[in-house]
């Protein structure tokens, strides 16, 4: 009983940090005292949160190092920006296009989530790894390639290049190979994001203290004694990845509605961005939520912040990077912060006997 | 142990927080005051009009520049800021335009969508008015979006893609790319240059894909026949054999380069591995090829480009004495860009009568008109003027490589 309170606390103290936020931003909206640059952010913000709670699942959660987190985040962001680009004809309303692009998006980026997790779920440890690296690859270049049009006659493909889609002249080009696709309304607001934020936590946290979630860390833990339990490993595993896959597709699609130029190049859906998540949720604490969202926020914000030392900026980015996992997880440090801990418990404790 | 983890984040977040709070305050209190001046100067400026006497004191207008100064791009986005900085020094030395000074800032986007819009609010912050960017495509894009939201006046030296002046409040002074791929089969149409020509391009960037469209699709206008149309990606870049091999198989006589620097010193060095000599010709991207470091120039010998720049070229002498005394490099075309579009902000200003104390709304407004009636000869061209759909209209220069420079034909 005092277990299951002790838990409901937490997770409203959860929920209470990311509303607190929305608060915060509302109130320094309201009076004024919001840079652009801060402006700005706050939708990237959302987008990096919800991508790092999401991996939180995948990496701290099930316990399966995966690299191909941005992968999914691309599916999503190319078949949501395809469908709001597609029915621009057909639902006039930017908002409703854009919450179906939503549901799509994370319908898609699951959809790929079961099925790379069919094959690639039976691999362990770097196996997965590189093997979730490799996908997220092979979705960036295979949409680098994908050109997509449409005319009076319907959706042309092609593998080549705009004219080999064979189109009459009122052709459009939806999706243009490298050039991606260009032209999505910015429907994505802080609002939005926050709403899309506490719903990937509701999913999330419900997830971990449900039956399932005990089950998938059962398998975590020990998957032998698991499986000897009766519990279905291949199920556990597949619920875990992709709803992991469709969160990051949410993600995707709300990138996609903040940029008005969508292109998969390295940088954004590469392999570099893979890591970046995956250090927001190593350097958050694997398993632990909350830690995910506050890395996730500090990490997006830092460089930003920095701007003003110009060139040194990326180096001290790269310094304060590797001071906070030192600071997190070395054995050393963890061990010097227990002696300050125990020291600074003894004084207030000798304190308190004093008074009394 | 985990409550002490938590403790930490949580302050180095608090901190980062009071930090961004702390920046907020100051900049509103700048924007305040800046309305306040901007609500004075209207005033002055009513009671100006109404005495018939423009005072000369402009105020000082200040130029935004965006582009990538640290990652692989890097040598583009240094390149537009030192032209820009460089044209500022010059015309507020000389008393700037109609008495309005300028004043610039160059922030950095890494040559990705999302940290250019990062950029632009910063600069928004510091109190841009006008934008001298971005540098590359992508992300000017993306930029435009947000100006054209903002109704700011922006201009791009180099962002060549057709979509980045999709908006009326943006201009270019570089051709976009399908009218380089219709400039250059043209040029080797009309001198003659071959007939049976080879295509090698990378199909992963829209600089290089968007000239090879326009090329193949204006190449039989001018008698030229396209024999062989190979493809290569950003991961491939490093092994030109097969392409070769099939362009050498087709018998081609010239092969035609809408490629980046860096790889076609790959393809000229392999070429002449396999005794394969045609005539190499490339567009702007191929500036620049002469400072690859370990590339035997001698195989570059002969190449000829499509270019708006040279620093040979007697026009640009000055320029490049000048770029060479402030900053140590020889200019390229990109800081001929973007020294060309502040000249055309400082004609544009002069033209319009804009002071600094106008709105950036007002201030883009005024700006579009007057973009196209000027006429400025730059470095990138002479007679340079502008159409309301914001691309230049300047003669198409090629160059060619003689003796390790760079001639103009």
């Amino acid at each position: 009983m005092k277990k299951k309170n002790s838990v409901l606390i937490q997770n409203s103290i959860t929920y209470a940090i990311v509303i607190a936020c929305w608060v915060l931003v509302q109130i320094l909206t309201a009076t004024g005292n919001m840079t652009s640059l801060m402006k700005g952010l706050l939708v990237p913000l959302c987008i990096y949160v919800i991508l790092a709670v999401s991996l939180n699942l995948t990496v701290g959660i099930l316990g399966e190092l995966s690299l191909g987190h941005a992968g999914f985040m691309c599916v999503g962001a190319f078949s949501g920006a395809f469908f709001t680009n597609y029915m621009e004809a057909a639902i006039p309303g930017v908002g409703l296009r854009f919450f179906l692009a939503l549901l799509l998006g994370a319908a898609v980026a699951g959809v790929f989530g079961i099925l790379i997790g069919i094959p690639v779920l039976r691999l362990k440890g770097d196996y997965l790894a590189i093997v979730t690296l490799a996908f997220g690859e092979i979705i960036k270049n295979l949409i680098n390639a994908l050109y997509v049009g449409r005319d009076g006659s319907g959706l042309h493909f092609s593998l080549k290049d705009t004219l080999s889609l064979g189109m009459d002249d009122t052709g459009v080009v939806l999706i243009k190979g490298a050039q991606g696709i260009t032209g999505t309304p910015k429907a994505a607001t802080f609002t939005i994001g926050v709403l899309l934020v506490l719903l990937t936590l509701f999913i999330v946290l419900n997830l971990i203290h449900s039956r399932a979630g005990r089950a998938i860390m059962a398998i975590r833990d020990n998957r032998i004694a698991a499986e000897s339990i009766g519990i279905n490993i291949t199920k556990y595993k597949l619920m875990a990845f992709s709803i992991s896959a469709a969160l990051a597709g949410v993600a995707g699609v709300l990138y996609a509605h903040n940029l008005s130029s969508l292109a998969a190049t390295p940088k954004n859906f590469g392999y570099n961005m893979s890591i970046m998540i995956l250090v927001f949720v190593v350097l958050g604490g694997l398993g632990n939520i909350r830690g995910s969202m506050i890395a996730a926020v500090v990490l997006t914000m830092l460089p930003e912040l920095l701007r003003g030392l110009n060139d040194y900026r990326m180096l001290i980015y790269a310094v304060v990077l590797i001071v906070m996992m030192l600071f997190n997880s070395s054995p050393r440090a963890i061990e010097l912060r227990e002696v300050f801990m125990e020291k600074f418990r003894k004084k207030r404790k000798t304190t308190a006997k004093e008074a009394a | 142990m985990k409550k002490a983890i938590s403790l930490g984040l949580a302050a180095v977040m608090a901190a980062s927080l009071t930090a961004c709070g702390g920046g907020s305050a100051e900049t509103t209190a700048a924007g305040s005051e800046a309305a306040s001046t901007a609500a004075e100067g209207s005033e002055s400026e009513s009671t100006e009009a109404a005495g018939e006497s423009a005072a000369a004191e402009g105020g000082t207008i200040k130029l935004g520049v965006i582009g990538p100064l640290t990652g692989p791009a890097a040598a583009y986005g240094i390149a537009v800021q030192n032209g820009a900085d460089l044209a500022v020094k010059e015309i507020n030395a000389a008393g700037g335009a109609n008495g309005v000074m300028f004043e610039v800032k160059a922030e950095d986007d890494e040559n990705d969508s999302e940290k250019a819009i990062n950029a632009y609010n910063t600069l928004k912050d510091w109190g841009m008015q006008m934008l001298v960017g971005t540098t590359t495509s992508k992300p000017c894009i993306a930029v435009a979006a947000e100006t054209a939201n903002d109704n700011m006046f922006q201009i791009t030296p180099s962002g060549s893609a057709v979509e980045c002046v999709a908006n009326d409040n943006v201009f270019r002074v570089c051709f976009a790319d399908p009218d380089q791929g219709t400039a250059s089969a043209k040029y080797i149409g009309e001198n003659k240059l071959a007939t049976k020509v080879a295509i090698i391009y990378d199909s992963s960037t829209e600089y290089s894909s968007g000239i090879r469209e326009s090329f193949v699709k204006e190449a039989p206008n001018y008698g030229i026949e396209v024999v062989a149309d190979e493809a290569f990606t950003a991961d491939t870049n490093t092994d030109f054999s097969v392409q070769l091999d099939k362009a050498k198989e087709a018998g081609a006589e010239l092969v035609f380069l809408p490629i980046y620097y860096q790889e076609a010193s790959v393809i000229l060095k392999q070429a002449a591995d396999k005794d394969f000599a045609p005539i190499f010709f490339g567009c702007d991207g191929m500036d620049g090829i002469l400072t690859v470091e370990n590339f035997d120039t001698s195989l570059a010998e002969g190449l000829m480009l499509l270019t708006p720049f040279s620093v040979t070229e007697e026009s640009s002498k000055a320029f490049t004495e000048a770029y060479v005394a402030a900053y140590g490099i020889e200019p390229n075309q990109f800081a001929a860009d973007s020294y060309d579009a502040v000249y055309a902000i400082a004609a544009a200003v002069e033209k319009a009568g804009i002071t600094a104390d106008m709105s950036v709304s007002d201030m883009c407004d005024a700006m579009k008109t007057a973009m196209t009636e000027i006429s400025i000869d730059g470095l990138t061209g002479a007679d340079m003027t502008w159409n309301a759909a914001g691309e230049p209209n300047k003669a198409p220069k090629a160059a060619k490589i003689v003796n390790g420079e760079y001639v103009m034909e």
